[in-house]
């Protein structure tokens, strides 16, 4: 372990700040940290919310944990409970069997808030639209401020949305 | 004789399934046939229904599979639960969607329809209801100093939502029940009626995390009953997206795991490798996760430039021993995981455990190998089995297939043939007479097609199975997937552990909650 320790600190981080195919989401990453902490203090602490979802999201919403993303050094970070976010990020169709959880959840959340739809299902049900067992969208349930288009959308479009999220909650 | 050619002996007739057969049995073969399996001398591998009929598919040690189905113009059916465990909560699924009755089921409460539904049955009677939600029973856990902990369904991460029902006395767990459901999306119904190309993508969606291995199953289901080729070099891609997904999956499970005992680092190193993964195979077929590129007939990407994926084998192979024995050499997280969540290997073969779960507690089970598809039977690579059956054994089944992909990708890539991707889907075939005037959607047509096929997954076999009416549509499908037979052990190992092991259980079982709820 002391080896792996050692590595650790004095290889050069991982974490994208390197051009090539990345430039983008370093220009990106450098942005949000700025509008996040000009418009929310300190943070902006998220919870995941899968309404319904094929659990594709939440893979690459995880991923924007991992060392090349790293979202937590800009201040972004998902917390365990409701009570403790400012932002809940929502995927999935919402299922009749979680539309209640998905509604308790939003209450439980202290205002100021934002719903972040995330992916094609949050958006508009995708592939499970017109389902029995589907409720709707997640704009059908509660309010969104924010859709997050894709399947799944990368983690790079995740950033990207929570970004134009901090810019609108200026407004 | 095994009880598969048994039963095929006393059938009634031979339905036109591709590449198992598919018979028609009446009541007493039915329950023969559950018999046979509670004694073990075959698996149950699905138990699922459409319109007055409930089909049970089972494979032998050699991975050949036999479905059985059972006509029900009254609603009934002899109860498989009652005789074998793990048919409860299938006979309960069907019991919700399409109002069959299990006769003699030990568990007649709800699963999948939580009461919040706008109709009660909806691929039976589809009456309708007030989506007011029904009170759900427990079981009981009785005595002074047992107390309950409920969990979910929105749980503390960033996974997907179920609800676990602790009895606990002090910290050791008496009794965990799992209640499901929360995601159920309707897939049956969505696939009943739906367009082939429209039923393929549902298909890439019933579980995101194993969406080739979903893409496939249920590509090589409709390829088996219309009877396509499918070009070499899509085989071998196919093969090629498989094992990339194993890997990104188990990649990410072995940290996960290492990670719910506290042990970041494992899961920051594990996480890059992960990410590693999902950047060569978006350079690769462009998508990360590979989504809708398996479709039936061939696969939808080439591979242009396999050089990514060369890279990052050699990534990995650089750092991967490394966090290997950072793993074996950590006492205090071997003390977390060492004869952690035992799953006794009697109860692993009971339940036909697939995957990792199954390989864990001794059951050498892999479709790959049997019953086999190509392109493995070219191609070298070990079933990994261990016999612990605890959480330690299941990382170890891990990391051990984590060397067997790189070991299969490198294969692959070596002898990749060229060709074409992907042959013609002829759906429509004028050579088939014409149906008969009347009959209702679920009823099987007289000219329809069926296919069956079972496909290793990093949780373990997928199966899916399919029928297509005279136009290409689909008839009936379902796709079982392998947490349906893994759920209910989960709920057996963690008694007598800790609470705060529960996390470690569950990782270590990794079940999908989308592809259980459907």
């Amino acid at each position: 372990m002391r080896r792996l320790l050692l590595q650790g600190l004095f290889r050069r981080p991982v974490t994208e700040a390197p051009p090539v195919i990345d430039a983008e989401i370093a220009a990106l990453t450098a942005e949000l940290e700025a509008k996040a902490k000009r418009h929310l203090g300190r943070s902006l602490s998220i919870r995941e919310v899968d309404a319904g979802s094929c659990n594709g999201c939440e893979l690459e919403i995880h991923a924007l944990n991992n060392s090349y993303y790293d979202v937590e050094r800009f201040g972004l970070r998902f917390v365990a409970s409701p009570r403790h976010a400012d932002v809940l990020l929502v995927t999935g169709p919402v299922t009749a069997n979680m539309r209640e959880g998905l509604e308790r959840t939003y209450a439980a959340t202290p205002a100021p808030k934002w719903v972040v739809a995330v992916g094609d299902c949050g958006a508009n049900c995708g592939v499970f639209k017109g389902s029995y067992a589907v409720a709707g969208a997640v704009s059908d349930i509660i309010p969104v401020d924010l859709t997050i288009p894709g399947c799944p959308p990368e983690p790079a479009a995740l950033i990207r949305g929570l970004i134009s999220l901090v810019e609108a909650s200026d407004r | 004789m095994s009880l598969r050619s048994a039963l095929l002996n006393v059938s009634r007739s031979i339905e036109q399934q591709q590449p198992w057969p598919r018979i028609v049995v009446d009541a007493d073969t039915w329950r023969q046939a559950v018999l046979g399996i509670a004694a073990g001398e075959a698996t149950l591998a699905a138990l699922w229904a459409e319109r007055r009929t409930v089909h049970l598919a089972l494979t032998e040690a050699d991975g050949s599979l036999l479905v059985l189905s059972l006509p029900c113009p009254e609603g009934r059916f002899p109860s498989v639960g009652l005789t074998h465990a793990a048919g409860q909560r299938p006979e309960r699924t069907i019991r919700d969607l399409y109002g069959l009755v299990a006769e003699g089921a030990p568990d007649e409460r709800r699963w999948l329809d939580h009461g919040r539904w706008p109709v009660r049955e909806p691929l039976g009677q589809a009456a309708k209801h007030d989506r007011s939600g029904d009170r759900y029973e427990f079981l009981r856990a009785e005595g002074p100093p047992l107390h309950q902990i409920a969990v979910g369904p929105v749980h503390a991460g960033i996974i997907e939502p179920g609800h676990f029902r602790f009895s606990a006395n002090g910290e050791i767990v008496v009794r965990l029940e799992e209640r499901l459901g929360y995601v159920h999306k309707g897939i049956d119904a969505l696939l009943a009626g739906a367009e082939l190309e429209q039923a393929t993508r549902l298909a890439a969606r019933v579980s995101g995390d194993s969406t080739v291995a979903y893409s496939l199953a249920f590509a090589r289901a409709v390829e088996a009953a219309l009877g396509v080729a499918v070009p070499q070099r899509a085989i071998w891609l196919r093969a090629l997206m498989a094992e990339l997904e194993r890997l990104a999956n188990h990649l990410g499970d072995f940290g996960a795991i290492c990670n719910d005992a506290a042990f970041s680092l494992m899961l920051a190193h594990t996480g890059m490798l992960r990410e590693e993964v999902l950047r060569a195979s978006k350079a690769a077929f462009g998508h990360r996760l590979m989504m809708d590129r398996v479709v039936p007939g061939g696969v939808t990407a080439d591979l242009a430039d396999p050089a990514p994926i060369r890279a990052v084998l050699a990534s990995i192979r650089a750092r991967f021993p490394q966090l290997v024995e950072l793993y074996d050499e950590t006492a205090s997280l071997q003390n977390r995981t060492v004869s952690t969540g035992w799953l006794a290997p009697d109860l692993a073969q009971r339940f036909g455990a697939g995957g990792p779960v199954g390989r864990a507690s001794g059951r050498a089970f892999d479709a790959r190998r049997h019953p086999g598809y190509a392109p493995y039977g070219e191609l070298e690579f070990d079933v990994v089995t261990r016999t612990d059956g605890d959480v330690d054994a299941r990382i170890w089944v891990r990391i051990d297939e984590i060397t067997q992909s790189l070991r299969l990708i490198d294969q692959i890539l070596a002898h990749l043939p060229a060709g074409t991707l992907r042959n013609p889907v002829n759906v429509s075939s004028t050579d088939r007479l014409v149906p008969q005037a009347g009959g209702l959607r679920n009823e099987p047509a007289e000219h329809c097609v069926e296919g069956i096929a079972l496909v290793e997954g990093f949780r373990g076999d997928v199966l899916a199975w399919v029928r297509l009416d005279e136009e290409g549509r689909i008839d009936a499908c379902h796709l079982r997937d392998p947490s349906v037979f893994q759920w209910p052990l989960l709920e057996a190992v963690i008694e007598n552990n800790i609470v705060a092991d529960f996390p470690l259980c569950n990782k270590s079982f990794n079940c999908s909650y989308s592809g259980h709820d459907l």
